[in-house]
């Protein structure tokens, strides 16, 4: 590895956040999954607190969908597949889809 | 039905089940098990080609049993492409857990002591560490998707299936989904 002899120019970047992390996990709301065993997955799998936990299994009941994860294309297909072996139903798309 | 309870010294998820419950259990975990072996997880090369003889790829397409699909969803809704690379990385190593969970309850069933034809009066007692107890709650969960697919279950409809008469046959598979309810709720309550 060397240094450049010459100074680059940084590429200008309009939205950094959106290109850093653009794409979400959805979890979907469906008759049959608990409650109690949907914070348990999301506490268990994503380490969230069990109040965050509980907003959004909230939000899955209520609303019928939730965002339950942010970031690379990469590891949302890894949250994606880590909720299917939980028997959640998931999905993922572009963060402003 | 007593359900799971924490036991504290152990650090286990305790259980006692009658001869018919864990025989039930064992024989809803075998359903499961042949349910996923049953629709091939594999696409099957069409032709001689070099490159069909070289495919060992998962499916791309979502199965066409409506449990299947409900276990293995469409991962991106609106890119059929990315849904089906999606599917053949993932589907086939789901149906193993899967498959693999199912056997998980089954082995441990009988490594507590049901044979192959219980007898009324005889009790399985269960000890689950939490890793189990996670394996048994993921298996809970997809037998009763599977059921709630196959009975048309939908949100709120409580009333509907007690109203049914107890002879009816859904009426009996849908008093199992709520036994299997009611003992994942006490197993995720057993971990907490």
């Amino acid at each position: 590895m060397s240094t450049s002899p010459v100074e680059l120019d940084e590429p200008e970047v309009d939205d950094v956040t959106s290109l850093a992390r653009p794409w979400v996990t959805i979890v979907w709301n469906d008759p049959v999954n608990l409650m109690s065993y949907v914070t348990f997955v999301f506490q268990q799998y994503f380490g969230y607190s069990k109040s965050k936990a509980t907003k959004l299994m909230m939000e899955v009941h209520v609303d019928g969908r939730s965002v339950v994860s942010t970031g690379s294309r990469e590891e949302m297909e890894r949250d994606v597949q880590a909720m299917h072996e939980y028997g959640l139903w998931a999905t993922m798309q572009k963060a402003d889809a | 039905m007593t359900g799971f309870k924490w036991h504290r010294r152990s650090g286990a998820s305790v259980a006692t089940f009658t001869a018919f419950e864990a025989d039930l259990l064992r024989s809803l975990a075998g359903q499961l098990i042949e349910l996923l072996r049953n629709e091939s997880a594999t696409s099957r090369p069409q032709g001689d080609a070099l490159e069909d003889l070289l495919d060992f790829s998962g499916p791309t397409t979502e199965p066409d049993d409506p449990v299947l699909a409900r276990l293995f969803p469409t991962a991106y809704p609106d890119d059929e492409e990315a849904a089906g690379d999606f599917r053949r990385f993932t589907e086939s190593s789901l149906r193993d857990g899967k498959a693999g969970a199912a056997a998980a309850i089954i082995d441990t069933l009988e490594e507590a002591g049901l044979p192959p034809e219980p007898e009324d009066g005889l009790f399985i007692d269960v000890e689950l560490d939490p890793q189990a107890a996670m394996t048994w709650m993921r298996s809970f969960t997809d037998m009763r998707l599977a059921i709630a697919t196959r009975l048309g279950v939908e949100e709120g409809d409580e009333e509907y299936w007690a109203s049914l008469p107890d002879d009816d046959p859904r009426a009996q598979v849908h008093d199992i989904y709520d036994w299997l309810g009611f003992l994942q709720e006490t197993l995720v309550q057993s971990v907490h």
